[in-house]
C-alpha cells in the first residue's frame, strides 16, 4: 500500500532571473514499511524533495499525496497539523530544544497533540528506551554526544506516531560508532514496528542498509534500486 | 499551556547575563520612578493636606456669591438652625465659624494692613491646631478679649506679648470699625505672608468689631477623609438651599490642583521617556533571542508547532522578563520609600525657603500608596506588550526552509 504518491514534481528556484530546477519532474511512491534512501550529489535536490514531501516547502508543479492527502495544497495552519500527526523529522543537527531534557524533548510534540500525561509518559519512556538512553531520560542536550542527540531526534520523531519518518542526513555529524548504532536502531524500528524511513544521505553505510535506493541527479531520478 | 510558558521561562535563562543585564535596566528603571512617583505622590498629598488642615477645610459654607466677591457685606448669617443643619450631616466630624476681614493695625509707631480673622479658639484648634504654632505667649481662651498675632506681624509691628494692638476698619455695611486689643500671643505660621499678616481673635468679638453680630464669612467643615467629602457635600448643598454657596477643598484649590495636575503631567512625559529607553533595551534583547533561535524555530513549526503557539512562547519571554525587573524593582523599592515615607527629606536653601513661602512644610514626603508600585507593573507590562508584537511579527513571517538553512 502506497503512503506518500509523488507525481511530475518540479521545484525551480529563482524562476524570473537565472532558473534552478532543483527538482525536474519527479515521480515516485514510496510504501508503507520502507526503508530508502535517496543518494545523489550535492545540489542534486535531495533535501528539496524531502522538504516537499514534508509540507515544508512547496512545488512550483505537480503534487505530494500522503495517506491520501495532497499535503502541498493545504494551508499553513492545516499543513502544520498534518504534520505534526503524520511525518516525523530527524535533522542533520539534531535540532533539540536546549533547554528541554531528553525526555521533554520527546514528550513536547506530545503536548503539542494534546495527550495526556499518562500517555505521554508511557510513550516517552518506551522511545527512549528503545533508542537505547532510558539511563539518560532527563540528560539535557548539552551532557549528550551527538549520537545520543540524534538518538533522541529520532525519538522525538517518532513520538506522535507518524506515517512515515523524513530523516535529512541523519549520520552526517556523527562519528562510525554512532552512525551504526543509529542506523541499527532504525532499521530495528522498521522491521519491528513496521514504520517508513527516508533518508537523504551521502553515506555509504546508510545507503548499504537501505532496502531501496533512489539516486537523484539535477533534480530527476536517475536509478531507483529495491535491493 | 503550562509546556509553553515553562519553555518561555526556561528560554529566557539560556543567556543569564543578557537576560540579568535587561532585567537589571527595568529593575532601576522601576526604583527610580516608583521613587520619583512617590515622591510626586507624596508631596501632592502633603500640599492638599496643608491646605485642607491650615485653611480651607474640606467643605465651606459661605453666603451665596462671597468667594467670587470676599467682602464682609457677604456674609452668612449663622443662626442655629444652619448649625444643626451642617452638625446633623451625616460623615460631618468637625466644624469651625470663621469671620474674616481686612482692617489698618497700629502700635505705638507702626501702621500696617492686617488680616482679622475672628475664629472660635477650640474649634479652630482642632482643625488647624494653632496652639502648637504659638512661640510667645498663650492662645486664646474662651471669652478672651485679646489678640494672637502673627510672628512677621509682632517683628514688623515690634510688638510683644501684653502689647497692644489698636484695629481700625470698615465693618458690615460701611460701619466703622475700632477697637484695641491686648496681645495674648505670637503665633508662628509657616506661610511667611500670612505670618506677616494675621490677627487672630474671637469670632464674637470680631463680629463687635466689625458690627456683623451673628455673621460669618464662612463656616468650615471637616470630614472623616477625602473619599467622604462627595456624598457630605451634595447632602449640605441639597439641605442648605440656594442662600448658600457650599465649596469643596477641590473648588477652592483649583490653581493648586491644576499646579498638580500639570506637575503630574510633566512626571509621566520624565518617566515615559525613562520607559522608551527601557523599551529599547528589552526590544534589543528580544530581537537578539529571535534572531538567533530562528533555526530552532524553524525546527518547532516543522514538527508541529503552530506559529501562534510559538508567538504565544515568545510572548511570555518578553513579559516574563519585564515583569521578572518590575517584581524586583518593587520588591526593592518598597523599603526605601517606606523609610522616606516616615522621614521625609528636609529641603533646605532656596527650595525650602520657597516652599515655607508658599505656606508648605519644607519637607519632600514621600507616598506608599498601591498605585505608586502597580502603575510601574502596568506600565511595563504594556510596554512588554508592545515589544511582545515583534516576535510575533517575525513568526507570522518565518519560512520554514529558510529558517532551517539559518
Amino acid at each position: 500500500m502506497n503512503i506518500i504518491e509523488i507525481t511530475d514534481l518540479h521545484k525551480v528556484y529563482d524562476q524570473e532571473a537565472v532558473p534552478v530546477w532543483a527538482v525536474n519532474g519527479i515521480t515516485l511512491s514510496f510504501e508503507v514499511g520502507e526503508f530508502a534512501a535517496i543518494v545523489g550529489p550535492s545540489g542534486s535536490g535531495k533535501t528539496t524533495l524531502l522538504n516537499i514531501i514534508g509540507g515544508l516547502d512547496d512545488p512550483t508543479k505537480g503534487n505530494v499525496v500522503i495517506d491520501g492527502v495532497t499535503i502541498n495544497k493545504l494551508g499553513g495552519r492545516q499543513r502544520t497539523d498534518f504534520r505534526m500527526k503524520n511525518i516525523g523529522f530527524v535533522f542533520q543537527a539534531y535540532n533539540l530544544i536546549p533547554v528541554f531534557t531528553a525526555r521533554e524533548n520527546v514528550e513536547f510534540i506530545m503536548h503539542l497533540q494534546g495527550k495526556n500525561k499518562n500517555e505521554r509518559d508511557k510513550r516517552t519512556k518506551e522511545l527512549l528506551e528503545a533508542v537505547g538512553l532510558a539511563d539518560r531520560i532527563d540528560s539535557r542536550p548539552n551532557k549528550l554526544s551527538g549520537g545520543q542527540q540524534q538518538r533522541v531526534a529520532v525519538a522525538r520523531a517518532l513520538a506522535s506516531k507518524p506515517k512515515f519518518i523524513l530523516a535529512d542526513e541523519p549520520t552526517a555529524n556523527l562519528d562510525s560508532k554512532s552512525t551504526e548504532n543509529l542506523l541499527d536502531i532504525m532499521e530495528k524500528l522498521n522491521r519491528n514496528e513496521n514504520i517508513t524511513f527516508i533518508f537523504s544521505t551521502h553515506d555509504q553505510r546508510v545507503v548499504n542498509k537501505a532496502r531501496r535506493v533512489i539516486t537523484i541527479e539535477d533534480g530527476a531520478v536517475v536509478s531507483d534500486i529495491r535491493k | 499551556m503550562f509546556e509553553h510558558i515553562s519553555l518561555a521561562w526556561r528560554n529566557i535563562w539560556r543567556n543569564k547575563r543578557r537576560t540579568l543585564i535587561t532585567t537589571a535596566s527595568i529593575f532601576f528603571g522601576v526604583v527610580l520612578s516608583a521613587f520619583m512617583t512617590s515622591m510626586q505622590e507624596g508631596s501632592y498629598e502633603q500640599y492638599i493636606k496643608t491646605v485642607v488642615n491650615f485653611y480651607s477645610g474640606y467643605i465651606q459654607i459661605h453666603k451665596a456669591g462671597y468667594w467670587d466677591d470676599k467682602v464682609i457685606n457677604n456674609t452668612l448669617v449663622y443662626t442655629p438652625e444652619v448649625e444643626r443643619t451642617i452638625r446633623q450631616t451625616s460623615g460631618v466630624t468637625m466644624l469651625t465659624p470663621r469671620l474674616e476681614n481686612f482692617a489698618l493695625a497700629s502700635s505705638e509707631e507702626i501702621t500696617k494692613g492686617v488680616l482679622v480673622l475672628g475664629i472660635d479658639p477650640q474649634k479652630e484648634d482642632s482643625i488647624t491646631r494653632i496652639s502648637k504654632k504659638i512661640i510667645y505667649g498663650n492662645y486664646l481662651r474662651p471669652n478672651d478679649n485679646g489678640v494672637v498675632i502673627g510672628s512677621g506681624l509682632a517683628g514688623f509691628m515690634k510688638l510683644n506679648v501684653g502689647d497692644t494692638l489698636v484695629l481700625i476698619g470698615q465693618g458690615f455695611h460701611g460701619s466703622s470699625a475700632a477697637g484695641k486689643y491686648p496681645v495674648r500671643g505670637i503665633v508662628k505660621q509657616p506661610s511667611p505672608e500670612l505670618d506677616r499678616t494675621v490677627v487672630y481673635m474671637l469670632v464674637a468679638q470680631c463680629q463687635e468689631l466689625f458690627s456683623a453680630s451673628g455673621r460669618l464669612t464662612s463656616v468650615v467643615i471637616m470630614v472623616t477623609d477625602k473619599d467622604a467629602v462627595p456624598p457630605v457635600f451634595q447632602s449640605l448643598k441639597k439641605s442648605l438651599g440656594k442662600d448658600f454657596e457650599v465649596m469643596d477643598w477641590q473648588e477652592m484649590n483649583r490653581i493648586l490642583l491644576k499646579q498638580i495636575e500639570s506637575d503630574r503631567a510633566q512626571g509621566v512625559i520624565t518617566k515615559g521617556i525613562l520607559y522608551v529607553i527601557i523599551g529599547f533595551g528589552i526590544l534589543g534583547t528580544i530581537m537578539m533571542m529571535v534572531a538567533e533561535r530562528k533555526k530552532e524555530m524553524g525546527v518547532l513549526v516543522a514538527i508541529g508547532m503552530q506559529k501562534s503557539k510559538l508567538a504565544s512562547v515568545l510572548v511570555f519571554e518578553t513579559i516574563f522578563i519585564g515583569m521578572v525587573g518590575v517584581i524586583a524593582g518593587i520588591v526593592a523599592s518598597i523599603p526605601v520609600i517606606w523609610y522616606f515615607m516616615f522621614h521625609p527629606i528636609l529641603m533646605t536653601g532656596q527650595a525650602g525657603e520657597m516652599m515655607l513661602e508658599m505656606g508648605f512644610d519644607p519637607y519632600l514626603s514621600f507616598s506608599i500608596m498601591p498605585s505608586v508600585f502597580y502603575n510601574q507593573a502596568l506600565t511595563v507590562f504594556i510596554f512588554t506588550l508592545i515589544i511582545g508584537l515583534y516576535p510575533v511579527f517575525i513568526i507570522s513571517r518565518l519560512k520554514i526552509i529558510k529558517a532551517l538553512r539559518n
